[in-house]
């Protein structure tokens, strides 16, 4: 089992392969469909104009994700009222959706680590190969159980996409993963997906 | 009949945190068929860690806590307009107390309500009035990963060879687990409608779901397709997570419905390993939960 903190250097990412497990402390940032959609549109491509605190919480967000992990998750949230917030429960959504834009998010704001479940595709494991970076899977589902390992809840930007949507700052405590996309071009779901794909035509051929 | 909120909200806090036993006792057994040391192993360690916290705590298994798909059977008599409100009503309060994800967002305008109510559609919730005099209401959590990964094909489908009768079922079927990968949260569990029309076909595909694991369908040839699919799939060795692994599909139920000459849909809905659900049943004051 290796210990990583963020944030986490080139050689370190280097030193990662498919199947090492791994436990992970520090700050991350948790971001899913509509932060990458925004990400994209407004500071990548600039497709869309920025509005409102959009300059301001970029500015935040260069600093927090350089050299850190954007965590696939839409986390149940306590204490909204008070502002006192709390993970009551935090597993991964499926990263599969952050396709189209994982890689440019990558490298636009230097992203070692994305954790996510069911894994991504070949855009992002060159994305991966080019940051340098990883995907590391966590488990789906395992959602209180990951939430304990969520020491400390910093704060949030972009509460209006929606709580399992906006963009939360947290601090982590071993946090349990599997490096399973590597910086070196090694995908554990393309092994699988093949694998599987040469039983299925075997299967279908009956 | 007296208001029921409070009762519908703990059967929501049940389904939310709480993996009924079948479906806990299924997952242990799996461990054994997993390598010691691997990913798929320890995944399967992980999950169960997580279910006990859960239980423990009242705390959500999974924070994607899914559509809320409601069963009533009501006996005659009983107010539909009453009990929907109620369960809105509950829906709400288990939203506030965490026990479920604000999780209805208008497609439209992107906005999420923040307590799971959405128009007519969100919590879906479907009535049968039934003999006796007992109300039954079962809910499940179906998580939106899961539910991506549901398939639904019209045969006969040239591309995977598959024709209108159990042979292409069992086709398609094993398709649908193989683009499944693990990115439905495998093991999942299979819920199969053959026929009907679009739109009921994927219902009842989620409605033979609300039976326990195991449960064989009394036709002896749909059982063996039943049990047939379960361990064909499983032999792909997709795993727990998609990690590479023994156990990819837990249990899968097959339920059979009328088509139309020209129609011949096949629907799967993929439900992930936390398969979320539980019972109420009330009789007169008595209410007993599963």
């Amino acid at each position: 089992m290796k210990q990583l903190n963020t944030p986490i250097s080139d050689e370190a990412i280097r030193d990662l392969k498919v199947g090492d497990s791994v436990l992970l402390s520090g700050t991350m940032v948790t971001g899913r469909d509509a932060a990458h959609k925004w990400m994209i549109e407004t500071f990548v491509k600039k497709t869309r104009p920025a509005q409102g605190d959009d300059m301001q919480v970029y500015e935040e967000l260069k600093k927090l994700l350089n050299g850190s992990v954007i965590y696939h998750c839409g986390p149940v949230v306590s204490g909204l009222d008070t502002k006192e917030y709390k993970f009551v429960a935090a597993g991964p959504t499926t990263s599969i959706r952050e396709e189209p834009y994982q890689a440019d998010v990558m490298k636009h704001f230097n992203i070692k680590g994305v954790i996510g479940k069911g894994g991504m595709g070949a855009k992002t494991l060159k994305g991966c190969e080019e940051t340098p970076g990883v995907y590391l899977h966590a488990i789906g589902g395992a959602a209180s159980y990951i939430a304990q390992t969520v020491t400390k809840v910093y704060g949030v930007f972009k509460l209006e996409f929606g709580v399992p949507e906006a963009l939360w700052v947290v601090e982590v405590r071993d946090f349990p993963v599997v490096v399973t996309m590597d910086s070196h071009g090694g995908s554990l779901h393309s092994v699988v997906e093949e694998s599987s794909k040469k039983v299925l035509e075997d299967l279908l051929a009956k | 009949m007296r208001d029921l909120t409070n009762e519908i909200l703990e059967l929501i806090r049940r389904t939310s945190s709480s993996l009924p036993p079948d479906v806990e006792k299924r997952l242990r057994e799996s461990i054994e068929k997993e390598k010691p040391g691997s990913s798929a192993r320890g995944a399967l360690e992980t999950i169960l860690k997580n279910v006990e916290l859960s239980r423990a705590q009242s705390t959500p298994i999974c924070q994607d806590t899914g559509t809320p798909i409601f069963n009533v059977h009501y006996p005659v008599g009983v107010s539909t307009i009453k009990l929907k409100a109620q369960i809105r009503s509950a829906l709400a309060e288990a939203t506030k107390r965490s026990y479920m994800r604000p999780n209805a967002v208008d497609a439209i305008y992107d906005k999420n309500t923040g307590n799971n109510l959405g128009g007519d559609d969100f919590p879906y919730i479907h009535f049968e009035e039934k003999e006796g005099d007992e109300l039954i209401i079962e809910l499940m959590l179906k998580g939106g990963g899961c539910e991506n990964v549901g398939r639904q094909y019209s045969l006969p489908d040239n591309t995977l060879g598959a024709g209108r009768d159990l042979a292409g079922v069992r086709k398609v079927v094993l398709d649908a687990v193989q683009k499944a990968q693990g990115q439905g949260c495998a093991p999942g569990i299979l819920g199969v409608a053959i026929g009907g029309d679009r739109g009921s076909s994927y219902i009842k595909s989620k409605e033979v779901l609300l039976s326990e694991m195991g449960t064989r369908n009394t036709d002896p040839k749909i059982a063996e397709l039943e049990e047939q699919l379960t361990s064909e799939a499983n032999q792909m060795g997709i795993g727990p997570m998609g990690f590479g692994g023994a156990t990819t599909v837990l249990d899968t139920k097959i339920v059979g419905l009328s088509r139309l000459p020209a129609s011949y849909f096949v629907s799967v809905s993929y439900m992930c390993w936390a398969y979320r659900r539980r019972k109420m049943t009330v009789k007169g004051e008595e209410v007993i939960y599963d």
